[in-house]
């Protein structure tokens, strides 16, 4: 049977490059489908039907029409716009640093429904009271999960042998935790402190709500970032863009 | 590589026909019908439109105080005596400030930020004349900001930047309402910018 000349999805939008006059682009995370890019007609134009409906962060229901290059995106309605998320310039910040983790890591139309399910999880997340850091990291600890990339926190990656509870080091090179007896021949290695490989263990287990409870102090908070800012950058093989913007946020005290 | 295209058209208007092809929108039979539309009109209009081409390039810079594209510099707005320098509206791009001036309901100063945050395209502050402004803004007679960045998630993002670090100088800072369109369409609008019409509505 051939494909259906029009479907339907529901969609974050990911991302928006302009196109032509009026036109745009969108990358879409759609639950069946998983990151496809469609051309929106129009968008750009006060009066456009499409228009707040394919904004980044909303989550819509999108019809599609098969194009010969690209589909094209024909008919879009809000399911939700996450205005608390807009409104907020910190949580837009995390928003969209989110969105650019998953855009980076998958490829089109690779169908990985357990990433859409996460991603919408976490910009309700964002949305409530709570400590954004904390979702973060749990976004990113359960995305590298889904893709392939749970880092080892149980035993050594090197010899096998369960884990001591005392300070390890971890291993971005190799994906998880070494011993201290097998760390000296990691030159790529950093300190992991006993404390963030129990709350990195717990995190990698638990549901958000769990995560979310754990009371962490900002200097464990800034360690866990910087491993696994460290180690997403080894996978990507590039620095992620919205990170240097939650720096200067973060540095300016805004 | 254009050129070996061409091999059987003379080399000036291959070469014309290249330069065509290199402008925004321009594919290469646009390009080839605008080549060959020039070989017919007078030679006057032809070398107008070179001069004009060649002027831009040459006359046109940035003006040193609200950043929009200008032939003199202090640009036409900024000397402007008759204008209200108290009130500087923040755009985008120059182009932004066409539509405003055609409303004729502004009659204050503007300040152009060439382009706008985009944190997932590695766009940050340091490369938007953020900081102009701010030395703009410290001791001047300003009372008013107005962000007039465009209402999308970007524009949002980079007003409520603009915002939280003008508002601790002391000048008043608004942003262009947010609602529907005239000659649009409640059935089609989206929940965000309905919300805020409902939010921002108006006694009749």
């Amino acid at each position: 049977m051939r494909a259906p000349r029009v479907y339907q999805t529901e969609a974050i939008v990911l991302k928006r490059i302009k196109l032509g006059e009026a036109d745009r682009i969108l990358t879409f995370y759609t639950p069946d489908l998983g990151k496809l890019r469609a051309v929106a007609k129009g968008v750009r134009r006060p009066k456009s039907k499409l228009g707040g409906h394919v904004e980044l962060l909303t989550h819509s229901l999108i019809m599609l029409a098969r194009g010969r290059n690209l589909d094209i995106v024909t008919q879009s309605q809000t399911i939700n716009g996450f205005l608390v998320l807009k409104g907020d310039l910190w949580r837009l910040s995390r928003g969209l640093y989110a969105l650019e983790l998953v855009d980076s890591f998958t490829a089109e139309r690779i169908e990985n429904r357990p990433i859409f399910d996460l991603l919408l999880s976490t910009l309700h997340w964002l949305c409530q009271v709570g400590d954004g850091n904390i979702i973060l990291r749990y976004f990113e600890l359960q995305l590298l999960n889904y893709l392939g990339y749970r880092p080892q926190l149980q035993q050594c990656v090197s010899c096998n042998l369960p884990l001591q509870p005392i300070d390890n080091f971890f291993s971005s090179s190799r994906g998880g935790v070494l011993c201290p007896e097998c760390a000296g021949k990691d030159p790529a290695r950093r300190t992991l402190t006993l404390n963030s490989l129990k709350v990195l263990r717990l995190w990698q287990s638990c549901d958000c709500a769990t995560a979310s409870r754990v009371k962490i102090n900002s200097q464990l908070s800034s360690e866990l970032e910087q491993l696994m800012r460290e180690y997403i950058k080894y996978l990507l093989e590039r620095e992620v863009k919205s990170a240097a913007w939650l720096d200067r946020l973060n540095k300016e005290k805004l | 590589m254009a050129l070996r295209t061409f091999t059987s058209t003379a080399k000036p208007i291959a070469r014309l026909i290249e330069e065509f092809n290199k402008l925004p929108g321009i594919g290469p039979k646009s390009a080839q019908r605008l080549a060959y539309y020039l070989l017919r009109v007078p030679t006057e209009q032809a070398r107008d439109l070179a001069e004009a081409i060649s002027a831009v390039k040459g006359k046109i810079g940035l003006c040193s105080i609200c950043f929009n594209i200008t032939d003199s510099d202090p640009c036409s707005i900024c000397r402007d005596e008759g204008r209200d320098h108290t009130k500087i509206c923040v755009v985008e791009e120059p182009s932004d400030i066409i539509p405003l001036e055609r409303t004729g309901k502004f009659n204050g100063a503007y300040h152009v930020l060439h382009g706008v945050i985009a944190p997932t395209e590695g766009m940050g502050p340091e490369e938007l004349k953020i900081e102009q402004l701010l030395s703009r803004l410290q001791n001047s007679s300003v009372t008013e900001v107005i962000l007039a960045t465009n209402p999308n998630l970007e524009g949002e993002a980079t007003a409520m930047y603009l915002q939280r670090l003008i508002s601790p100088l002391g000048i008043r800072v608004t942003r262009l309402a947010r609602g529907l369109p005239f000659g649009g369409d409640l059935e089609y609008a989206d929940d965000v910018t309905l919300s805020r019409a409902l939010e921002e509505r108006q006694e009749v």
